[in-house]
């Protein structure tokens, strides 16, 4: 589903990625562990297609096809979904509208006609209740006044909505408490399937106990410099980074 | 060199199409909106008639003579036009153009095929054909149930629909210069009173010169069934714009007004002034909407119409007037629609959206004079600033010393687009009584790349997120407008603001 090769990305100039490898199958979940400065939240807005940042070199292949050229919107539309980690306020905007025009507007790229209201009622009390979402809630300006955990909650609300192939969720567990965090993974499991692939970008291994990857990557340093199964995880919780520097500088 | 252009009135295009707002997604707004170019940009080949351009006394005259008026109102032009002779535009509005040469004008344009006794079929057909690549059929008109309308074209009106069925109750609508033949009592006793000719520059010019406009009068204790509507159309180049409405809301009556307004491309400058006098007596209340969509200019900033509109509203006792405004167009405009809170418990309101891009100036606001006791009123602005353009709020708040327990609550939000823009709020407040409570909130916001990003990565492009974050923006404002008009303005919000974000 995705494939990235020896990506380099930087903005401003400063190079964060520097050589990226990574293949992300249906069905999978990647975790994609590091410290704080290593470049994690890029990579993420790389394959979303944030403008500021350029890729210098390598590619991004989604499902075999090179989206280098193609705005964020249009990658949106293909399926890509990302679960920001401070998402932005648009006050006057309900939750509701929000997703009915992102609905719309990907159907429209699609050549498809508008969602029946009908449907979109019945999918938004569907995907709700499965997130266990007021409904209410969707009335209200889009992260106006939402606390943290609402905040990521409407994330997940979201991808529920928009059903993306690919989704990749950036630091969801910050600001969560321990309930709104098995609310989202559970949201997050269900769903899951053999069709879609999800990457989690995290810091800390918690998250990782509730939605379980097929693969955990750490990045370091703009690489992953290494690779493994959720033990990885595990073990990176339980011994932090600094073994995994040393065992990378004394590789070189 | 500057020209004024002439022109001429009517309308406005909203559709008169019942629209369920729930129903209606932003997906059919943009579908609406295929071209960048300002849409009613046509010009419409009538053959007109056209007064020699300057302006003087014989000129005045014979606008009075051409539509037939009893000597008072002959008189009544004369005098405001020796008070405009004596008078300076004034120059103390944020905006800066090129003054109009007032001799360069032509001051009466009528389409010659247009003759009183016409009946609607009779109307010429090009004028039919311009309505409706308006969007309005006047045929269509006649047979929707809630809008009753007055048409002008070219100075003069053309038609008014639903007469019979306004006048069952008691209701007269009809235009201006009707009005002063078959109720002159009802001009004489109000015309004025609210706006007198001395009362500014372009207030004065109006009265001097005005060509037609719309009348209307609710009857004691009767609920207006249908919202009432004019749409103004400048068509005709090289003349000027002068309208004139009066509107009186008889004791304990309630009457919604709609009003709108485009103009064709020209390269020149246009001048519009028009003067707006509402009354409001005891109980009554005026809920007075407009959408203006004067042509603009274009992206350099040339061309465009200058709109320098007086409005006015006189509440009595208990009596509320709302203005609502959305204002797209217009190169200039200078605009303060504003209430006088006469009697006790009386409520004004103003509701406007001001969106300025290119090389648009805008500065408009309101003042709400409060006389009487208990009065109360409510302002709700919110600018929003494109390209190089100059948005301003302006307004008066004014408490007299017997206005015992006088409230207002004002808000002003200004929304930036780019760098090169401006936002700016000039909030008067003179309060002479000490029991006032006066309330003012200002915020000041910029379109972020970051709420761009966001909108982009659910699948929204940058035009439609703008369109999104924009109409956020403008809510607490366009819920306030009837709804075909909303959906209306809605879309002008899309339009006006097209290619502003590069």
């Amino acid at each position: 589903m995705l494939k990235i090769n020896n990506l380099h990305a930087s903005v401003e100039d400063k190079g964060i990625l520097k050589g990226i490898n990574l293949e992300v199958k249906p069905g999978e979940v990647h975790a994609i562990m590091g410290p704080n400065g290593s470049g994690k939240s890029t990579l993420a807005s790389v394959i979303a297609g944030k403008e500021e940042y350029e890729v210098t070199e390598g590619n991004i292949l989604l499902e075999g096809e090179d989206i280098e050229e193609l705005g964020a919107e249009e990658r949106a539309h293909k399926g890509v979904f990302l679960s920001f980690q401070y998402p932005v306020e648009i006050p006057g905007v309900s939750v509701t509208n929000f997703m009915k025009t992102a609905i719309n507007e990907t159907r429209k790229a699609k050549g498809l006609e508008d969602m029946p209201a009908k449907d979109m009622l019945k999918m938004i009390r569907e995907k709700s209740e499965l997130l266990e979402i007021d409904r209410k809630f969707l009335s209200r300006s889009l992260n106006e006044g939402f606390s943290g955990g609402e905040k990521k909650r409407n994330e997940i609300f979201q991808m529920a909505m928009l059903e993306p192939k690919l989704a990749i969720l950036d630091e969801t567990d910050s600001g969560l408490d321990i309930d709104a965090l098995r609310i989202v993974s559970n949201g997050v499991n269900k769903l899951k399937s053999k069709d879609n692939a999800v990457i989690v970008i995290t810091h800390y291994q918690r998250l990782l106990d509730y939605i379980v990857p097929d693969f955990v990557h750490v990045l370091l340093d703009g690489k992953i410099v290494k690779s493994g199964g959720a033990e990885l995880a595990h073990e990176l919780e339980a011994k932090g980074y600094d073994w995994i520097k040393e065992e990378v500088s004394a590789e070189h | 060199m500057l020209t004024v252009l002439a022109v001429v009135v009517n309308h406005f295009h909203f559709k008169n199409k019942k629209t369920n707002m729930s129903k209606y997604t932003e997906d059919d707004l943009r579908e609406e909106l295929k071209t960048k170019e300002y849409e009613y940009g046509f010009f419409t080949d009538i053959e007109s008639e056209t007064f020699p351009i300057g302006l003087n006394e014989d000129i005045v005259l014979a606008i009075s003579k051409k539509k037939e008026e009893p000597e008072w109102m002959t008189q009544w032009r004369l005098d405001a036009f020796k008070v405009w002779k004596e008078m300076t535009e004034p120059d103390w509005a944020n905006v800066n153009y090129e003054k109009p040469d007032f001799q360069a004008i032509a001051y009466y344009s009528a389409p010659v095929a247009i003759d009183p006794n016409k009946t609607l079929d009779d109307v010429d057909p090009d004028l039919l054909a311009m309505y409706k690549k308006l969007g309005i059929s006047v045929d269509e008109q006649k047979k929707m149930n809630n809008v009753a309308m007055d048409i002008v074209v070219d100075s003069v009106s053309v038609a008014t629909t639903f007469k019979k069925t306004l006048s069952e109750k008691g209701i007269i609508f009809m235009s201006i210069s009707e009005a002063i033949k078959e109720h002159p009592e009802l001009v004489k006793k109000y015309m004025g009173t609210i706006v007198p000719t001395t009362d500014n520059y372009y207030a004065a010019l109006n009265s001097a010169v005005f060509s037609d406009g719309s009348f209307c009068y609710i009857p004691k204790g009767v609920k207006c069934p249908m919202e009432l509507s004019t749409y103004f159309r400048i068509n005709q180049g090289g003349t000027g714009q002068f309208e004139r409405t009066l509107l009186i809301a008889d004791e304990g009556s309630y009457v919604s007004y709609l009003e709108g307004c485009t103009a064709p491309s020209r390269d020149e400058n246009q001048l519009h002034a028009a003067v707006v006098e509402l009354i409001a007596m005891d109980d009554a209340e005026i809920k007075y909407s407009t959408v203006q969509n004067w042509y603009p200019g274009n992206a350099e900033g040339k061309g465009g119409v200058y709109n320098f509109v007086t409005k006015r509203g006189l509440c009595e006792k208990n009596a509320k007037i709302s203005w609502t405004q959305v204002e797209t167009g217009s190169a200039v405009t200078w605009k303060y629609p504003s209430c006088i809170l006469k009697g006790d418990n009386a409520v004004g309101e103003f509701y406007s959206i001001a969106v300025t891009n290119n090389y648009q100036q805008a500065d408009t606001g309101t003042k709400m004079i409060h006389l009487g006791k208990n009065t109360k009123s409510t302002i709700i602005s919110k600018g929003i600033s494109a390209g190089k353009s100059q948005n301003s709020y302006r307004g008066l708040v004014q408490i007299g010393s017997r206005a015992t327990n006088a409230r207002n609550f004002s808000q002003c939000d200004s929304l930036l687009m780019g760098n090169e823009c401006g936002a700016h709020t000039f909030p008067y407040i003179e309060a002479k009584n000490k029991t006032a409570k006066v309330e003012h909130e200002a915020t000041t916001s910029k379109i972020g790349e970051d709420q761009i990003f966001y909108c982009n990565q659910r699948g929204i492009d940058t035009e439609k997120a703008i369109a999104l974050i924009v109409n956020g923006f403008s809510k607490d404002v366009l819920n306030k407008l009837p709804m075909e008009f909303a959906v209306e303005a809605q879309k002008l919000l899309e339009i006006s603001l097209e290619g502003s974000v590069g």
